[in-house]
């Protein structure tokens, strides 16, 4: 199986730092799912946001670097846990099909890419390779009374013809994997839609609003904590949910966890290598409801019972 | 031979990049050719004066004119030949604008490229023969297929004109989408209103036979006398002995069966009369819902009939008719707009299309001509309509304007005015099309007289909110986002080709683009004859139309009909297959192989021949190169004239290969 599932894997800058917990799970979770991960050598950064506004041939070459690095290893293709290094690795390997822009990227290159390498991200290949049904199987801990709003955010996929992956409106993948684990998914409606990404540097008024707007609606349908698969998706969510309750006037005190947390979780993988404590909002709350809501489950069933 | 040789400038379209003069100097120089010469419009009445005048003058066996495509103007320059005295079939044409000036821009290799055809064109004339047509009569009884406002126009104008129509439908009545439509535009006048007495003339006409919840299965036979097998599906329902009185309806316990007629808003029995004036007014037994016929029990429909005319052993049946014109109005459908996951891909039951919101609003409708919306059937306040959707989108494959959304939903947005006066619509647009007669005064009334806001732009998404939905979208003439709080969105859906439509044009042996519609046969001149002698198009078949269209069309095709029965008998086209009695072997090879039975065994004093019924044969020239022995030949495209064009061809290639 470890031969089959191997990869190169990009774990992208923001993953050493503020997604640390992103990047401790989704080891985590491969290692428990049998899937192996072969750091790409000296990879470095694939452009972010700032390269790629820039200039696109520079962005690409900044990508391309680090496919150049995985080409020589034996591996199915490279994967990366984080949306934004997925975009920018993927859109490069998608430009670079046309001859004259390879030629161009490769200019820059200290190693030619040959762009032969399939790209997708930790999110995909747990749903394909692994899927919903072999990793129901493995659940040692149900989650089973959790209600969660699943957000994608909205470059995981899209442009859809780059990324070829799941629905580009209504994704499932994460919905079907977190059912798997026995919870609850609440029909969320803004699944792809932006949380204001970077602006929340430049444009701090702009996150409030469409990060505040998620939360509002992962409120009104229930959800009692959100699942994301984007550092900075859960990093607006999560450490800015007091900047956005307090120029909103809102309440919120909503967990957001990465789906991989969730996953290990559920696997009965240790806390501390899943990185729970990292998270800004208390997580232990989430936890709380679903114990409560399985202990009310269980006493329903033994009084049916006892009523026979 | 004395072979006369046109070259036809077009105008410029020829002559811009085909040196003509030179082509027609070098024809010259051609054996049998005894005349050349350019002319600016072979086709205008000069330039056919022209090609009769040098018939005459000079005495000529045959006529080449190199100028256009044979499929406009072969027809017109074999009649000029006619008026000349010389047989029709004496003639050849070399196509250099469709084939060489419109593709290339080399003007010395284009008219290196016109001497080659028209050499060739010569060399098959050197090989040709006079034919001679024959003359079969014909049956004048005209088939219309679909039975929408378009087929029931045609079968009334052809009845009127004194033919037998059989008229066949599909469902299990006629009337086709319009019978669905609340108000029609510009006019806001009752669409059943005015459609209802052409069905009653339909079903009350002593000339049209209907066929109701039919469907034709084969098409054999030709112009003026096919065979079409009609299979009528089994309805359950003696339809001779149902009185339409609808006890069944009232008493049928199965009433959650699928609502065709209604677009699935709410449901209806098992057992169900199509709508209150559908003709023929008979029940019939939707199989899928019906207790009796799913599990063999219930039958209360059996028991109250008071005409016992309920039959849960009914089969299909075949019918066959010989008709002699067949008329095809098999309308469209219309476009799924799950594929929209942006409109929530059919998640939200406040998203409904545009034919859901039509019955909403009829007062024969579902809820009564009360807008409900279909979520807590609530009366809805705010209305956002969304068009485009499944027009003019290069990504979902459909590049094309439906044409008749635009002016359907300002109707909507004024009718809806009209049933909740305290209401306010929006309409979505990206430009307003209504290039019709009265139609953008009738657009305008929607924005001025009826305060409907419309918006230029795409909706991005909607999600629900509070038990509405927000629709966001870009105004783009403000340049900015819009978002509005909607209580139901009506999505204008486009039209697409007909559910089984390619199915039914190769039964018709008729074409269909890209999407499915069908091809006329000149998409200005011919726009209602297909390429196949004897059917005809109507309608939205051919691409969409809104009534107005639809109906000037079903009259045009009937038109066509009738010129067409005008006479008692039509000439066959003698460009068939001829079987050399002496050379045929009589293996039979030919017979296995043609792809329309036209070829017979016969016994000739004892031996077993090949004989091509002429009738039949279409001239595809299969057998030709099958048979062993060379002994059937297409003629006017015998082995003689295509290799007549050959040598022509490589000859001048070997010539110049020792230069």
């Amino acid at each position: 199986m470890s031969s089959s599932l191997s990869y190169a894997y990009y774990p992208g800058c923001s993953g050493q730092g503020t997604s640390i917990e992103y990047e401790q799970s989704s080891q985590a979770v491969c290692k428990a799912l049998g899937i192996t991960l072969q750091e790409i050598p000296d990879w470095s950064c694939c452009g972010s946001t700032p390269a790629h506004t820039v200039d696109h041939t520079l962005s690409a070459a900044l990508s391309a670097r680090n496919l150049g690095q995985a080409e020589g290893m034996i591996v199915n293709g490279v994967i990366t846990p984080c949306p934004s290094c997925l975009t920018n690795l993927k859109t490069a390997s998608h430009r670079m099909k046309d001859e004259t822009f390879r030629a161009k990227t490769n200019a820059l290159l200290e190693k030619p890419v040959n762009n032969t390498l399939p790209i997708m991200s930790v999110l995909q290949v747990i749903y394909e390779q692994v899927g919903p049904e072999k990793l129901k199987e493995k659940v040692v801990r149900p989650l089973t009374g959790m209600k969660l709003a699943p957000y994608y955010g909205c470059i995981m996929n899209r442009p859809p013809d780059v990324m070829d992956f799941d629905d580009c409106e209504n994704p499932i993948a994460m919905d079907r994997l977190m059912e798997a684990l026995g919870i609850e998914i609440t029909p969320f409606p803004l699944k792809v839609e932006c949380c204001g990404a970077s602006y929340g540097v430049a444009r701090k008024d702009i996150v409030m609003h469409l990060s505040g707007k998620l939360l509002d609606a992962a409120e009104d349908c229930g959800a009692e904590a959100m699942v994301t698969a984007c550092p900075l998706c859960q990093m607006n969510l999560d450490l800015r949910q007091g900047q956005i309750n307090s120029a909103n006037k809102t309440n919120h005190a909503m967990p957001i966890f990465y789906y991989t947390q969730l996953i290990g979780m559920a696997l009965g993988l240790d806390e501390a290598d899943l990185g729970m404590k990292k998270l800004c909002v208390d997580p232990g709350k989430a936890f709380r409801k679903m114990e409560a809501r399985k202990a009310e489950a269980l006493e329903e069933s033994v009084v049916r019972r006892s009523g026979n | 031979m004395k072979i006369g040789v046109f070259v036809c400038h077009c105008g410029s379209n020829i002559a811009g990049t085909v040196d003509v003069v030179k082509v027609a100097e070098e024809a010259r120089k051609l054996p049998d050719v005894a005349f050349a010469s350019d002319t600016m419009y072979a086709c205008s009445e000069p330039g056919q004066d022209g090609i009769i005048n040098a018939i005459k003058d000079l005495d000529l066996d045959g006529v080449v004119v190199a100028s256009c495509t044979p499929r406009m103007h072969e027809p017109t320059f074999r009649k000029t030949l006619e008026r000349a005295g010389l047989n029709r079939y004496m003639f050849e044409m070399a196509n250099i604008r469709e084939h060489v000036s419109w593709v290339g821009k080399d003007k010395e290799a284009n008219t290196k490229k016109a001497l080659d055809l028209v050499a060739m064109a010569v060399a098959k004339l050197t090989q040709g023969k006079a034919l001679i047509s024959k003359k079969f009569d014909i049956n004048k009884r005209v088939l219309v297929i679909g039975g929408g406002v378009a087929g029931i126009q045609a079968a009334l104008d052809c009845a009127d004109g004194g033919l037998d129509v059989i008229l066949v439908e599909k469902t299990t009545s006629i009337g086709g989408k319009m019978s669905k439509l609340d108000k029609t535009f510009p006019t806001v006048d009752c669409s059943s209103c005015i459609l209802g007495p052409k069905m009653v003339d339909v079903a009350q006409h002593p000339n049209i036979t209907l066929y109701a919840a039919s469907e034709v299965e084969k098409i054999d036979g030709y112009v003026g006398n096919y065979q079409v097998a009609i299979t009528k599906k089994a309805t359950y329902v003696d339809w001779d002995a149902c009185t339409g009185c609808g006890l069944c309806m009232e008493k049928c316990p199965s009433k959650k069966s699928t609502d065709y007629f209604n677009e699935e808003v709410g449901t209806t029995t098992a057992i169900n009369i199509l709508f209150p004036q559908a003709i023929p007014k008979k029940a019939s037994i939707d199989a899928d819902f019906c207790i009796k016929l799913i599990k063999d029990k219930c039958g209360i429909c059996a028991k109250v009939c008071p005409t016992n005319a309920i039959q849960y052993d009914q089969q299909d049946e075949i019918v066959t008719e010989p008709v002699g014109a067949i008329i095809v109005a098999t309308g469209y459908d219309l476009f799924d707009y799950t594929k929209y996951g942006e409109y929530g891909g059919g998640r939200y039951p406040d998203v409904i299309t545009s034919m859901q919101y039509e019955r909403l609003l009829s007062a024969s409708g579902p809820t009564g001509g009360h807008v409900k919306r279909p979520s807590d059937g609530k009366e809805p306040k705010t209305i956002v309509f969304i068009q485009c959707v499944g027009s003019r989108d290069k990504s979902i494959g459909r590049p094309y304007c439906s044409g008749f959304c635009c002016m359907y939903t300002a109707k909507q947005a004024i009718l809806t005015k009209d049933h909740m006066p305290d209401s306010q619509s929006y309409v979505f647009y990206m430009d307003i099309r209504a290039p019709g007669k009265l139609y953008d005064e009738f657009i305008r009334r929607a924005m001025e007289e009826y305060g409907t806001q419309y918006v230029r732009g795409r909706v991005s998404m909607l999600y629900p909110k509070n038990g509405s939905l927000v629709v966001r979208g870009a105004d783009t003439l403000l340049g900015k986002q819009v978002e509005i709080e909607a209580d139901l969105v009506v999505l204008a859906v486009g039209a697409e080709s007909a559910v089984g439509a390619s199915k039914l044009a190769e039964k018709l042996r008729i074409s269909y683009d890209n999407y499915g519609f069908y091809m006329e046969s000149h998409p200005k001149l011919r726009p209602v004859e297909t390429n196949t002698a004897g059917v005809f198009l109507a309608g939205s078949c051919q691409g969409p139309k809104d009534i107005p269209q639809s109906v000037g069309q079903g009259s045009a095709a009937a038109a066509k009909v009738l010129v067409l029965f005008s006479k008692d008998q039509l000439e066959s086209d003698p460009q068939v297959s001829v079987v050399d009695i002496k050379r045929c072997v009589g293996c039979g090879k030919c017979i296995e192989t043609c792809p329309f039975g036209a070829i017979e065994e016969i016994d000739f004093r004892g031996m077993t021949k090949s004989n091509v019924i002429e009738t039949i044969c279409q001239g595809c020239g299969i057998c030709t190169s099958t048979c062993p022995q060379g002994a059937i030949q297409l003629q006017n495209f015998t082995d003689n004239q295509i290799l007549a064009e050959v040598n022509v061809l490589c000859q001048q290639t070997l010539e110049k290969s020792f230069e």
